[in-house]
């Protein structure tokens, strides 16, 4: 019996012969399958997160509400401009690195070198937005009150808008601190206070008949969330249970809790994707400024790298879809 | 790909897929903040249309990420297959049982959710 021993191996082959049954080196076709994989990852996050929208899609926040920043606009309400601004970052990154991975095809150094390093700069730009954008998040906007079954109540003004509780809440006298090692039991901790009690807001709602509530319950023919007259208030605010500022893992001042968590889970799994690939760019970026891929005689590794970089770009296209858009 | 072509440079082509994407994501967006009330408010295969306008938009412009940032459209047909199909295949099939079970909880569960106090 015969056996076919390899002789030859230009280094872009499979490592068993020059047999490339599908037109892709080893290494191009395994990122090929390795970013399939990733997308699957993603679609059952994304997936969940649908699921759970759909469970709940009478009363899930409208992310209009939610994300309304943008930077050096204080109090203009914004909604969707920034998150435009971070996807056409990401979208331009992608153009950067094609061009890179282009100049590559025609050997040409300097101009792999020049773009990639606009590549990582788009990058870590958008890494930064990201982490402007949870900040927001995380901060908070207006303020809501949680009532004893977890909804979320906010509060608005006579025409409809949601009102902050710094401008209608007044502070009473209180002995309530926030509890520290130092104050009491050194082992128990205690999160940060919100800036009212919620003494004070229901006292301050009831003192002024101008403003009102409203629940997280979607009118299907409106699309906005159910108002409450002033007058049948205090029925829902007689369940509060908290003053809840801003969002994170527990709670939610925009609506359901879920909607936080489904929100820096994804994001932060493609942010964690896009960091990772700034590194492998930072990496690539110095192997082609020493000349390793001018040695080796082509550029195939900006190639693979580019794939990555692009499919991170992709995920972001589906991620702001179904965070910003829908 | 031919060898030949391989040398020839695509930055036409290139700046060309980045126009398409950047209209689109700006008529998606301008679609986003303004919500035309005949697209947002009405009902269309069991949502509204607009969301069916941003899923399509969405789909158009993976296709132009994958084909010509990605190269899909120089590879060979096996491989192409055997990525796109499989990715187009499982995500539809579990995006399809998840969002019927999503809805069909939302409609036990809806009417026992209190909204009255």
């Amino acid at each position: 019996m015969e056996v076919t021993i390899p002789t030859e191996n230009n280094g872009t082959s499979w490592k068993g012969g020059n047999e490339k049954p599908l037109g892709a080196s080893y290494g191009k076709m395994m990122m090929w399958f390795f970013i399939l994989s990733d997308a699957l990852t993603f679609s059952g996050f994304l997936g969940a997160y649908g699921l759970m929208r759909f469970k709940f899609h009478d009363s899930w926040p409208i992310a209009d509400e939610v994300f309304t920043h943008f930077p050096f606009l204080h109090g203009f309400h914004a909604p969707m401009y920034y998150v435009a601004l971070m996807t056409f970052i990401l979208i331009f990154s992608s153009v950067t690195m094609v061009l890179a991975v282009d100049a590559g095809h025609q050997m040409n150094k300097k101009k792999v070198t020049f773009y990639m390093l606009l590549t990582i700069l788009g990058g870590a730009i958008f890494l930064g937005s990201q982490a402007w954008e949870w900040k927001n998040f995380i901060n908070g906007t207006y303020g809501a009150v949680k009532l004893n079954d977890g909804k979320i109540i906010q509060f608005i003004d006579a025409t409809g808008e949601q009102i902050t509780l710094e401008s209608f809440v007044k502070s009473l006298p209180s002995e309530r601190t926030r509890h520290t090692e130092n104050k009491g039991l050194w082992f128990v901790k205690e999160a940060k206070l919100p800036p009212f009690t919620l003494n004070e807001v229901v006292e301050s709602f009831k003192s002024n008949p101008a403003i009102s509530i409203r629940t997280e319950l979607i009118n299907p023919e409106t699309k906005a969330k159910t108002i409450i007259p002033h007058s049948e208030a205090m029925g829902f605010l007689n369940e509060a249970k908290s003053v809840v500022m801003g969002a994170n893992l527990r709670e939610n001042e925009y609506g359901k809790t879920l909607f936080a968590n489904f929100f820096f889970f994804i994001t932060g799994f493609h942010g964690f994707h896009v960091l990772s690939g700034v590194i492998i760019n930072i990496i690539i970026f110095f192997n082609v400024i020493i000349g390793t891929y001018e040695r080796r005689g082509h550029y195939e590794m900006v190639e693979k790298v580019g794939l990555y970089w692009h499919f991170v770009d992709l995920v972001w296209v589906f991620v702001f879809t179904f965070f910003y858009l829908v | 790909m031919t060898h030949a072509q391989e040398h020839t440079s695509h930055t036409k082509l290139i700046w060309k897929v980045f126009a398409i994407l950047s209209v689109i994501t700006i008529v998606e967006v301008a679609l986003g903040i303004t919500k035309p009330a005949a697209l947002y408010l009405t009902k269309f295969l069991g949502t509204s249309p607009l969301n069916i306008i941003f899923l399509v938009l969405t789909i158009v412009k993976a296709y132009y990420i994958t084909w010509f940032f990605m190269h899909m459209a120089d590879e060979k047909k096996g491989l192409r297959r055997a990525v796109v199909w499989t990715a187009v295949f499982l995500i539809i099939f579990l995006a399809t049982l998840l969002l019927i079970e999503g809805s069909y909880i939302n409609d036990i569960l809806g009417p026992l959710t209190k909204w009255n106090y």
